[in-house]
């Protein structure tokens, strides 16, 4: 039977020798996020901003730019609308009122009574929503927290499993990745929201996925073969865990593909963002966890005086000699 | 590769039935679900207010209202205390300013009979400190500080009083299943399931509701230059651009006083009638008798709703509360006064409501987005590893058995992302049974026979298998934990999904193998 080999057996790519450009290329996506970051921003969702998202759905597609006219002679502050999956349902969002959540009740019930007062009865409400300004910032307080949290966690499992110098590694790698989803959000002006942080921090979960899974075959061949060179050694692991990485990459592409594609407009959004965070989480197991243990200086010697015993004790090495 | 141990397959079986038993009911309509015996699972999966429509509203107690409150009660309390009949305790300026209550005595000799008559105010809290304050400085001037400690008791009671005020409130209403709890030191979260318009409940939480009847002070010019004289207070009417009236501060009777209220009509206006219990009807018919032929005003939140003159003493305690309402307006109102007044105003701090049909859209393009996902991966799975990936696939789908499962036991709830959870973990599932086989690819490289290979390939993937899930299990607990909402949903899922997915691709791929080889005995190993 004949099997789809994405990758093919024993491959030899030389990755660390292009660590430099990799790094290059890295700190200049990151410096790039940054740039955006701080001067466009993101495109924050009444979450994390606070105001009001209302989507309706209307029998005949109505002309968008009337509506704005006839929402934004409201004085309620800026007004976005959208189509949202078809021509029939749209999405209104409305700058934060002035003043406390109240506020934001009253700009509701102008808006539908105008609404009820140019189109009728036929419209229905699919979501209303807004957000308080004293919610939205603990929003922000929270979200920021659990990300800063999640990564200080798997630095320290990470420290307890491995040794410091791979939790070094790993936690580059994964706030490499978090600095580049959050540029792609800033570039692509995709709303940032709940379910923004809910994808970061699961890209943040899948990186680190990625990246043990090549610490631990590094950790192996460092036991495995005490004459190769560090740089041999950890081109040799990422190359043996090479298929491994790709499919997984792919099979998870390709759920999220699916979810991209067929999952609906609320959820495209997250989807998305995870499509990117796992190319990026992909492409920074191998570029830059890995290598970047070459520069933080893991080597030999260190490995074997304080290599961890208790997490080489739950490999049984002994076991394949029978 | 020794037979697979009896335990580990008796093991493996019963999760497996547990998965599909406990599946089964999310397939089936929830009208013939009743109808089966009880000892057979019925729990289907919770849907979250975003796949099934409805409101969520976070409330917050106003506690600056409440803390106003207080300070209101304990200048009524010293006034009372201070001022019995034939032995007054002389006092001039009785005021608070929001943290205590001061007055100063006319006479500062006064001062140890002013103390016995305050210290029924303050009271022994659990803590051993006593709830105010009480100090005089050399001039006569007594200040009452309530101590922190008795205003956070205080606002923690009228958040209490708010949740059981709120949940009468909507049941009142009919809505099926409502959730009202308390979340945080002062906010409320209600959860209102199929409800896609919650301006009718969100009018009802915002009234405090608070129904008192006052004497009008007739003394007391209404005009706006007119001073108010101490004691009375102007309020407005309920109805827009209504005349102010000039009440009596003095409460005749107030709202706790309530048994029934009910919208009826009265010369063919809608009105409400209300009964006073015991207590009320005494106090209304005492206030009544004295009072015959002055207009005395029934107030609402501050606002007058009208001010009838008494006619004759009311002695039956029941009344009729008649103010230009419409139909609903006073079906509203009698659904409020018979549930009762909230302690304080409610702030919405938040609102997310959704439609049925965007519900019911996010549904089926979460099933579309899944199924496709699942085919797939599976088809994806086949053509990388043969008869190996076919075995994965069994151990995806019943990983997906098993999240459902699990979900429905729980009673988790399943939002959007929840959905988006499941459709990740699909695709996140297959990494374990990928990591192993592709170890069993290595082990054969090396010359190892077929049985050696899986066998090590199984054993030398576990660790990476469980380093690799453990971390991404952390990022799923934190999402539980400081997450709120649906992005909770979605770390339930995606944590489950996890646990789950470790014991398909270990227990059940591996069982699965084992009986193929077993059976097979196969001299070369196709992967």
């Amino acid at each position: 039977m004949y099997k789809l080999k994405l990758v093919p057996d024993n491959t030899n790519i030389p990755f660390l020798k292009f660590r430099m450009m990799a790094f290059v290329l890295s700190g200049l996506l990151i410096l790039g996020s940054a740039i955006m970051f701080f001067s466009v921003g993101l495109n924050k969702g009444i979450d994390f901003e606070g105001g009001i998202l209302i989507e309706i759905g209307v029998e005949t597609p109505p002309e968008l730019s009337d509506m704005r006219t006839s929402l934004g002679g409201l004085e309620l502050g800026q007004v976005a609308l959208q189509t949202f999956g078809s021509d029939t349902e749209i999405l209104i969002r409305v700058q934060r009122q002035e003043g406390d959540a109240s506020a934001q009740e009253e700009a509701v019930n102008v808006i539908k009574q105008q609404l009820a007062s140019d189109y009728g009865e036929s419209i229905s409400y699919r979501r209303v929503e807004f957000v308080g300004p004293t919610v939205s910032e603990e929003l922000v307080i929270a979200a920021t927290e659990a990300v800063i949290v999640a990564v200080l966690a798997m630095l320290v499992y990470i420290w307890l499993r491995f040794e410091w110098h791979y939790s070094v590694g790993a936690v580059i790698a994964l706030v490499h990745d978090v600095v580049l989803t959050i540029g792609m959000f800033s570039v692509t002006g995709i709303e940032f929201n709940l379910a923004s942080v809910a994808a970061i921090l699961t890209i943040v979960g899948y990186s680190i996925n990625d990246t043990v899974v090549v610490y631990d075959r590094i950790r192996e061949n460092f036991r495995r073969y005490k004459k190769l060179t560090v740089e041999d050694l950890i081109n040799l692991s990422i190359n043996e865990t090479l298929t491994r990485t790709t499919m997984t990459s792919l099979t998870t592409l390709l759920a999220l593909l699916a979810l991209y594609i067929f999952g609906g407009e609320v959820i495209r959004g997250f989807a998305t963002a995870m499509i990117f965070g796992v190319v990026v989480g992909t492409y920074s197991s191998i570029f830059v966890a890995a290598p970047i243990l070459l520069h933080i200086g893991l080597t030999h010697q260190k490995d074997e005086e304080d290599g961890f015993q208790g997490a080489e004790r739950t490999d049984d090495n002994a076991e394949e000699k029978s | 590769m020794n037979r697979f141990p009896m335990w580990k397959i008796i093991v493996v079986a019963i999760v497996c039935a547990f998965g599909i038993i406990y599946t089964l009911p999310n397939f089936v309509s929830k009208s013939s679900l009743s109808g089966l015996p009880d000892w057979m699972p019925s729990k289907q999966l919770n849907l979250g207010l975003d796949l099934q429509g409805g409101s969520h509203l976070l409330l917050q107690v106003d506690a600056a209202a409440v803390k106003t409150k207080m300070m209101d009660s304990l200048v009524d309390g010293v006034r009372d205390s201070l001022r019995q009949q034939g032995d007054n305790v002389g006092y001039r300026d009785l005021v608070h300013d929001g943290t205590a209550v001061s007055f100063t005595l006319r006479d500062p000799a006064d001062e140890d009979k002013a103390r016995e008559r305050l210290s029924s105010l303050s009271n022994i809290m659990a803590n051993g400190q006593r709830d105010v304050a009480i100090e005089v400085d050399g001039n006569g001037r007594v200040t009452l500080t309530p101590s922190e400690q008795a205003i956070i008791q205080r606002l923690s009671a009228a958040v209490d009083q708010s949740i059981e005020i709120v949940r009468r409130r909507v049941d009142e209403t009919g809505v099926n299943e409502p959730t009202i709890q308390r979340q945080g030191t002062d906010r409320i979260l209600v959860q209102l399931p199929g409800v896609d318009d919650p301006d009718r409940i969100k009018r009802l939480l915002g009234e405090t509701a608070q129904l008192t009847f006052h004497l009008v002070d007739l003394t007391a010019d209404v005009g706006a230059a007119g001073r108010v004289p101490p004691g009375s207070k102007r309020l407005p009417a309920l109805e827009e651009n209504g005349r102010n009236y000039i009440i009596k501060s003095r409460v005749m009777v107030s709202g706790e006083n309530l048994e029934d209220a009910q919208a009826t009509f009265q010369d063919g206006q809608p009105v409400v009638s209300i009964r006073f219990d015991g207590l009320g009807a005494k106090q209304f018919g005492r206030a009544t008798t004295d009072n015959v032929g002055k207009p005395f005003a029934i107030v609402l939140d501050e606002k007058v709703v009208s001010a009838p003159r008494i006619n004759e003493p009311i002695l039956g305690g029941s009344a009729v509360i008649s103010g230009g309402f419409n139909v609903a307006g006073a079906q509203d109102l009698a659904l409020l006064l018979r549930a009762g007044a909230l302690p304080a105003p409610l702030d919405i701090l938040e609102e997310r409501s959704v439609g049925p049909d965007l519900g019911a859209d996010s549904i089926a393009a979460g099933e579309v987005a899944g199924i496709i996902g699942i085919i797939a991966v599976a088809v994806f799975m086949i053509a990388s590893y043969g008869l190996f990936g076919l075995i994965a696939n069994v151990a995806l789908a019943m990983n997906i058995f098993l999240i459902m499962a699990v979900l429905s036991v729980l009673g988790a709830t399943l939002t959007l992302p929840g959905i988006a959870g499941i459709v990740l973990t699909i695709g996140m599932a297959v990494d374990a049974n990928v990591l192993i086989f592709e170890r069993i690819r290595e082990e054969i490289r090396v010359g190892k026979s077929p049985l050696n290979a899986v066998e090590s390939g199984f054993s030398r993937a576990f660790t990476t298998i469980v380093d690799a899930n453990v971390t991404t299990g952390i990022a799923a607990i934190i999402l539980f934990v400081m997450g709120s909402g649906p992005v909770k949903g979605f770390a339930v899922t995606l944590l489950i999904g996890i646990i789950c997915s470790m014991f398909t691709a270990i227990m059940l791929s591996r069982m699965l193998i084992s009986f193929w080889m077993q059976r097979k005995r196969p001299k070369t190993l196709e992967i």
